[in-house]
């Protein structure tokens, strides 16, 4: 077991080598260089700067040099902790994004936990009363909540609220504590507004999920040991809960591979639409006015928050299944 | 009596017996109802997708400030007899905020006709006609039969034009996706060894790729100046370098199984050529899953494109999709205004849902020989 997690770890960080290449490749790729960007928001706020200093800036930050060394040196100042400054914040790129990663992880962890709260009950009941009204109602929902892009769920829920009962839901906290130190009272008002953005990144994996918990244990209900422990007189809800339903969750535990990355980056759409402390809409704002260094850190960010997604998943299937710890 | 039975039994089964392949996932799928009537859903929308501006009552474009925010004109087919119409706006200016709210006055009635004529446009630009399906009467008189937004252009319109860009995206999308995933799947299947091994690191690293975030970045790359078309086709190729894996990863199985069967080994043989094998032996064996898993994959692929261009780096006005006829629905302020600037994402979920039920539909029929 450990083996396979050192095995694991010690590609962590060649993976992150290929994203970051991939990753300087892409916000290489508009015309113009940072240096570009910079030159127009000075001459828009009236600052003009002369060719020599554009050149002295140029020849600074490394930018006459070939693109591979300029990769180069990207990644030593990464290596090094530093993300490099943000164009229209003038700030730090790791400030920027160390105060909203938190929260940006939060959201996508409580629609996990979400997720797995109403998919495994949900996915149990429709099996065992499979045909049942209730069954029907579920793959109802299923099919809807698969079918609605989340960002359309949040316009939705948020036009209702606001048209209805006249309460707006964007953002996680009321407004008087925005600003706000942490305390008790901004956690409480944290867990009241996180729930309801949180449900609406997870409802289409709810209903994924629920489809597969549900199809995995019809699968193993019809096989011959339930029956016997049902002739020896086990109470069902107790016969379900202690055999088939452990079975079941088994292949509901690999898809957290694919899943947790896939919050992860499903979050952005949503927190763009429901204005929530993220590291998405930061992200599309500086794609927008083309800060690159900062997109760049965040992309970095997001793919890291993707392999850690995956490695987890892998960890927990090797724990519940000894044939892949095994290398079987 | 019972050996009548007996006999049309057996007539039954005969028929079975006997039928191809593509004849028995035909039966299987007609038994799917849901999945039947979601092919006919698609099926119409695919004719929108080949002209909108038939199903277009004004040009989709046509802009005018002083009819903005006009609601929905529901339409009504009978009035005594068939008489079709539609309620008339009203505008009232508020005192207040100064802004022209306009409702709609049943007691007045715009009358409309079916195949009437309107704007000409070109057919699949083989010959021009102005016959519209619907259209006022009067022909200067403008209809909003899901109202207008914020520039008065007519909502209608707009999303039949927008089925048109969103469903092909969908559809281009996922085609090179195929070819991609076929290629590439095939490849890696059928040789094995090293370029096996190459393609599947390069599956597994794309597939951990977070996916709308380098999505994003990647639209943000393309240059601003380029035209509706090359974005359009640049977007789909972003769609598709993710969307190969999975078909790549199922070829590649498939393949992998089909490589050491019997009728395999018969056709080399009997001397047929690599290509030959592949195409006339191998392909046909998983063609009907190829099929199921893209129709599968198409949904995705819109839902994708309706995002990208919600958030503004995806497909950019002028043209139109609909997660550029969303783009308008982002504010909440606007949204209590005009809630139905949020029909177009009615629409997404209507063809996804088709989609999807259609998939699944495949899915289960595409192998007839399974129980």
């Amino acid at each position: 077991m450990t083996r396979y997690i050192t095995h694991r770890l010690l590609l962590l960080p060649l993976l992150l080598l290929v994203y970051s290449f991939v990753i300087f490749v892409i916000i290489q790729a508009p015309p113009g260089d940072f240096l570009t960007s910079y030159v127009a928001t000075l001459s828009a706020s009236g600052t003009s700067i002369s060719a020599e200093q554009i050149q002295a800036l140029r020849h600074q930050y490394g930018l006459d040099q070939p693109f591979v060394v300029q990769y180069l040196y990207w990644l030593r100042e990464l290596l090094h902790g530093n993300f490099g400054l943000s164009l229209e914040y003038r700030r730090p790129n790791a400030d920027l994004i160390g105060e909203q990663l938190g929260l940006t992880v939060a959201l996508a962890v409580m629609s996990f936990v979400l997720t797995w709260i109403i998919a495994v009950p949900a996915g149990i009941y429709s099996a065992t009363h499979q045909r049942s009204v209730v069954d029907h109602v579920l793959t109802v929902i299923n099919y809807i909540g698969v079918a609605t892009p989340n960002f359309m769920l949040a316009l939705i829920l948020m036009w209702i609220a606001f048209a209805y009962f006249g309460i707006s839901i964007t953002g996680l906290y009321s407004p008087e504590y925005t600003d706000a130190p942490w305390s008790m009272a901004k956690f409480v008002n944290l867990l009241e507004h996180i729930w309801l953005p949180a449900l609406v990144i997870g409802i289409a994996g709810t209903a994924r999920l629920t489809r597969i918990m549900r199809a995995n244990l019809l699968d193993e209900l019809n096989k011959p040991y339930v029956v016997t422990a049902r002739a020896k007189g086990l109470r069902e809800w107790r016969l379900v809960l202690r055999y088939p339903a452990r079975l079941a969750l088994n292949p509901l535990v690999s898809t957290i591979g694919w899943y947790l990355p896939q919050l992860f980056s499903g979050s952005l759409i949503v927190a763009t639409v429901m204005n929530l402390p993220n590291i998405g809409p930061l992200l599309l704002r500086a794609l927008i006015n083309q800060d690159m260094y900062l997109a760049g850190a965040i992309l970095l960010i997001y793919s890291f928050l993707t392999i850690v997604g995956t490695l987890l998943s892998d960890i927990a299937l090797a724990m519940m299944d000894p044939r892949i710890r095994m290398g079987m | 009596m019972q050996l009548d039975a007996t006999v049309a039994a057996g007539a039954v089964e005969e028929r079975i017996a006997v039928a191809s392949n593509w004849t028995l996932i035909w039966w299987r799928f007609r038994r799917h109802r849901l999945a039947l009537f979601s092919a006919g859903v698609l099926i119409c929308l695919y004719i929108v997708v080949l002209c909108p501006d038939f199903f277009a009552t004004q040009d989709p474009q046509q802009t005018d400030a002083r009819q903005a925010f006009i609601p929905t004109q529901p339409l009504h087919l009978f009035d005594g007899g068939w008489n079709p119409w539609v309620p008339a706006i009203v505008g009232k200016r508020n005192p207040i905020t100064l802004r022209m709210e306009w409702t709609t006055d049943p007691s007045r009635k715009t009358h409309i006709e079916f195949f009437t004529h309107g704007q000409p446009y070109r057919v699949l630009g083989l010959f021009t006609t102005s016959i519209h399906l619907i259209g006022a009467t009067d022909p200067a008189q403008r209809i909003f039969l899901l109202g207008s937004d914020r520039l008065g252009r007519d909502q209608w319109s707009r999303i039949m034009h927008g089925t048109q860009t969103s469903m092909t995206v969908g559809l281009v999308a996922v085609t090179l996706s195929v070819i991609l995933g076929v290629v590439l799947g095939g490849i890696s299947g059928y040789f094995g060894g090293i370029i096996d091994q190459v393609i599947q690191r390069l599956i597994e690293l794309l597939q951990s790729v977070p996916t709308i975030p380098v999505w994003l970045a990647l639209s943000a790359a393309l240059p601003r100046d380029w035209t509706p078309t090359q974005v359009f086709l640049a977007i789909t190729v972003i769609l598709s370098l993710v969307g190969w894996t999975t078909l790549g990863r199922e070829v590649r199985g498939r393949f992998l199984a089909l490589r050491e069967e019997d009728f395999v080994l018969a056709a080399r043989l009997a001397g047929c050529g690599r290509m030959r094998i592949i195409l006339r032996h191998m392909m046909p064996t998983f063609l009907s899953h190829i099929i199921a898993t893209s129709s599968l994959a198409i949904p995705v692929a819109i839902i994708s494109e309706t995002s990208l261009s919600f958030l503004g780096l995806g497909i950019r006005p002028p043209a139109i999709s609909w997660g550029v006829l969303l783009q308008e629905a982002q504010n909440i302020q606007t949204l209590a205004l005009a809630p139905w600037l949020l029909i177009p994402g009615l629409v997404v979920i209507v063809a996804v849902l088709a989609f999807n039920l259609v998939g699944d539909g495949l899915r289960d029929a595409s192998d007839p020989y399974s129980h």
